[in-house]
């Protein structure tokens, strides 16, 4: 092995039923460099990773890494974990009925001369780790009462804390906010000075030229080639990708802000508040428009979504739906109404993992029509079949179990049942999260789309340049409050002033 | 988003339930003062007639942390009692037996948690057959009823009529005797216990690897845990426990038979559930199942005490306790829910 080359991997192949998963791939990953991993979703990023850890069983190629001699064949992340491996996978991987120390230390706890575990110690320890990190939580609190975002930053901090050669990080921004993206990339480098390998996954192509050394491209479970990330500009990265040009993202076509305004009002809402969540707000949704929601994570914009939809029924306000006032107690009172929500929380509350991508599908569409009006199963293919062509999910088939799928083409799955309700109303929270760039540009037409046919769509991102793209107006979210709208001059600096607010410009 | 407040739902539960236990036993005292039941002795012998459960529900508590769920435990009671009476009968030493009934306690539970572990074979189905083989065992051993005399060991004869007075609490019968409090040693066995897993649940590296498996075996794995062989091992506690409380539960009643223990493993289950136990894992602990143990136990000890009442009563107030234990648990989760 070389001298700097601090992980090989060489000819790996695995298979699950139905998928050549990865072919014949190989990976080098040197001391002190941070190394992207792309490709599209199920391309066959995580099942490399989880081949590296252990966590697959390949059946063909070998690993080596620095220091061991002959391969190395790990059987579970404890294995990969002995041999200075430390991961965080693409799902959050905690448990959230142990406190935050916990999990930061869980398997590695710190003892007393008695044998039994350091309790004051690790909870010091830990509180030290995420103070560095600038996170405010109390770590002996159980994890489930904090948010996704809180949540993955501690995952992250599990693998960093853990002495490693190599760092794998599958997706870990995909729920942070620009200002704790900054502190994990700080944090990166820092690494990498220390002579860490580090392998980042993320379907953020500014944050790969951010911080990375070096960038891997795979497609459909190929290698397509290893770059210094000087030679691959933006451009020919997607085209590695996709294996073809990206179409181009200015031929989205939104409609002027004053037509749109002509329109009539789809939602009113009127002082809608919900006690602890959000305060009293106002929002107006015309036929044909897209109104985006921006402020930083946990400034209250999907719970003004929530809101609206019954997710957490409003205290106070009036809310009107095609001009008639009415009354929503929970989410299939919306749905009735015509409206439906792609919820931030998919884990939680989306993915079902054991049934078929088709039932999955066909859920909400059926929980609508009510237990005894079941759609037949051609009609439930039809629709299957329609909504995996236009989210492009990349299944061996329609039956096959959610939880065989990449992360990214999950997310698909759920975005799909929303659009397949049909409704008039559409909540999208964060639907491009964890999804590839060429499905992304797919999707912010496919929104457009809609508006044009007349649809109105609530649009929730942290990406603001996707909801540039797309939004007709925009709504300003500042601690659990809506501060303000911009309509006209809508670009990427007003909005992130709007965000900021005055106080921080100082 | 974040919770302020110290004191977490969890805890909130285990007060609950060592508040209803204080409501119970008070309730009981205040009605039945007469009859004796504020004195001392009432309440030791609620520990003494329990210690075996109190063992069983210890074991119970980690398999039901894990997720999982043992209903094994009453049957292996039978079995092991049978095993003590008729191997005391044929002459053998009685720590002789008791060595043999753990050793049979380990094997059996390695062999379930091997199964449920290693080769994830559903645990209600594994322990459900370990149920059957376990019953279906002791009848194979003798069909009748085996008593333990002081003939046939007087060692253990001794052990089950040793008395451990305490020192306070005494009361004049109404002979104007002196009764001094005590309690039997089967007690102290269960204590112990209780102390034991109660110290391994929070100090050990094992006892949190419960907690994690049960709260998401997939992370717990990912983290780095050996999600099978500690789920192995839970079941190995469950059934090392219960054959001790089998030891507790033949000083008790000094015999083995074939209907002996039955449905304890109900009484088990029922203890954790009411002590704030999830049954689905990653929440609980054996203070609470304690607690539960002795709420069951104080509502026998009511039912006894009046006399009057049918003997199926106990059973309804646990059925009504349980009830009202799994809604107010679900009105806490659809709480924490609502919160985020
Ligand atoms: N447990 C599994 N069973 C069956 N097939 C699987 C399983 N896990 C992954 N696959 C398949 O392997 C392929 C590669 O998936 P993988 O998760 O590695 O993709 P990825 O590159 O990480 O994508 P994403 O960006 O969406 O996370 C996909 O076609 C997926 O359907
Ligand atoms: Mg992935």
């Amino acid at each position: 092995m070389e001298g700097n080359v601090v992980l090989t991997a060489r000819g790996i192949s695995m298979t699950f039923p139905g998928v050549k998963a990865l072919s014949n791939v190989d990976f080098t990953l040197r001391k002190g460099e941070i190394h992207a991993l792309m490709g599209e979703n199920g391309a066959g990023k995580s099942t490399l990773i989880k081949c590296l850890t252990g966590i697959n069983d390949f059946e063909s190629g070998e690993i080596h890494v620095d220091g061991i001699s002959g391969p190395v064949k790990n059987h579970s992340t404890k294995d990969a974990q002995e041999v200075g491996i430390s991961t965080v996978y693409q799902e959050v991987n905690l448990c959230p009925n142990l406190s935050v120390a916990e999990n930061l230390f869980i398997g590695r706890e710190p003892m007393t001369k008695l044998h039994t575990i350091d309790r004051r110690s690790y909870n010091k320890r830990s509180q030290k780790i995420m103070d560095e990190l600038g996170i405010a939580v109390d770590v002996t609190q159980n994890l489930e009462n904090y948010s996704l975002a809180i949540q993955q930053m501690v995952a992250i901090a599990r693998a960093v804390d853990m002495e490693c050669k190599v760092l794998i990080l599958d997706e870990p921004t995909s729920s942070l906010d620009d200002e704790e993206v900054e502190k994990l990339f700080t944090l990166m480098r820092a690494l990498r000075d220390k002579g860490v390998g580090i392998i980042f996954v993320t379907h953020f192509l500014e944050q790969v030229y951010a911080v990375c050394d070096r960038i891997t491209v795979l497609r459909d479970g190929q290698l397509v080639g290893e770059y210094p990330i000087a030679e691959l500009p933006r451009v020919k990265l997607v085209a590695a990708m996709m294996g073809k040009n990206l179409d181009d993202l200015a031929e989205i076509q939104k409609e002027s802000i004053e037509n749109v305004e002509q329109k009539e009002l789809e939602i009113s809402a009127k002082g809608l508040s919900h006690t602890g969540t959000i305060k009293p707000f106002d929002i107006d949704i015309h036929k044909g428009e897209v109104v985006g929601i921006a402020g930083l994570l946990g400034s209250g914009r999907s719970e003004l979504a929530r809101a609206i939809y019954g997710a957490d029924k409003a205290n106070t306000g009036t809310l009107k739906v095609d001009g008639k006032e009415v009354k929503i107690n929970q989410p299939i009172d919306a749905m009735n109404l015509g409206m439906g929500m792609l919820p931030d929380d998919r884990k939680a509350e989306g993915i079902i993992a054991d049934l078929s991508v088709r039932e999955n599908i066909i859920l909400a569409l059926q929980a609508k029509r009510g237990m005894f009006k079941q759609l037949s199963r051609a009609k439930q293919e039809e629709i299957a079949d329609r909504y995996i062509d236009l989210v492009r999910i990349k299944t061996p088939n329609p039956e096959t179990m959610v939880k065989q799928l990449s992360g990214g083409n999950q997310q698909k799955v759920i975005l799909a049942r929303w659009l397949a309700t049909n409704p008039d109303f559409l909540i999208l929270d964060e639907p491009t999260r964890g999804i590839d760039i060429g499905t992304k540009s797919e999707i912010q037409k496919l929104i457009v789309e809609l508006a044009s046919q007349g649809k109105s769509i609530l649009f929730i991102s942290s990406e603001i340049s996707e909801m540039l793209r797309t939004c007709n107006r925009m709504a300003i979210m500042r601690d659990g409050e809506k501060v303000g709208e911009l309509d006209h001059d809508l670009t990427q600096e007003n909005v992130m002033k709007a965000i900021a607010g005055g106080e921080k410009e100082a | 988003m974040k919770t302020k407040s110290k004191m977490n739902g969890h805890t909130i539960l285990l007060l609950i339930t060592i508040g209803l236990f204080i409501v119970l036993y008070a309730g009981g005292c205040i009605a039945y003062s007469s009859r004796g039941f504020s004195h001392l002795q009432t309440f030791l012998n609620i520990l003494i007639t329990n210690s075996g459960l109190i063992c069983v529900t210890c074991g119970l508590t980690v398999v039901m942390l894990t997720a999982g769920i043992d209903i094994s435990v009453g049957a292996l009671i039978a079995m092991d009692c049978m095993i003590l009476a008729v191997g005391m009968r044929s002459g053998h030493n009685a720590i002789v037996m008791i060595l043999i009934v753990l050793v049979i306690g380990i094997a059996f539970g390695m062999f379930q948690g091997f199964l449920v572990g290693y080769l994830e074979i559903q645990p209600f189905i594994v322990t459900m057959a370990g149920m059957f083989f376990c019953r279906g065992m002791t009848a194979v051993i003798c069909t009748e009823q085996v008593s333990i005399t002081e003939k046939t060991s007087k060692l253990f004869y001794d052990w089950a009529n040793a008395k451990i007075n305490i020192p306070f609490g005494g009361y004049l019968n109404n002979k104007g005797k002196y009764m001094v409090p005590y309690i039997r040693p089967s007690v102290v066995i269960a204590l112990l216990l209780l102390l034991f897993t109660y110290l391994m649940l929070k100090y050990t590296k094992l006892g949190r690897a419960f907690y994690a498996i049960g709260g998401n075996a997939v992370s717990a794995a990912m983290m780095g845990l050996n999600v099978k062989k500690v789920k192995m091992v839970a079941y190995m506690l469950s059934s090392i426990f219960c054959s001790i409380g089998a030891i507790c539960y033949a000083l008790n009643t000094m015999a083995g038979s074939v209907s002996q223990a039955t449905g304890l493993e109900m009484d088990a289950i029922s203890s954790a559930v009411i002590g704030g136990t999830l049954l689905t894992g990653g929440v609980g602990n054996v203070i609470g199942s304690f607690f539960g143990v002795l709420i069951n136990g104080t509502i026998s000890s009511i039912v006894k005490t009046n006399g009057k009442l049918a003997s199926s009563w106990p059973n309804i107030l646990t059925a009504a306790l349980l009830f009202v234990f799994i809604v107010i648990q679900s009105v806490f989760a659809m709480m924490r829910n609502r919160k985020k």
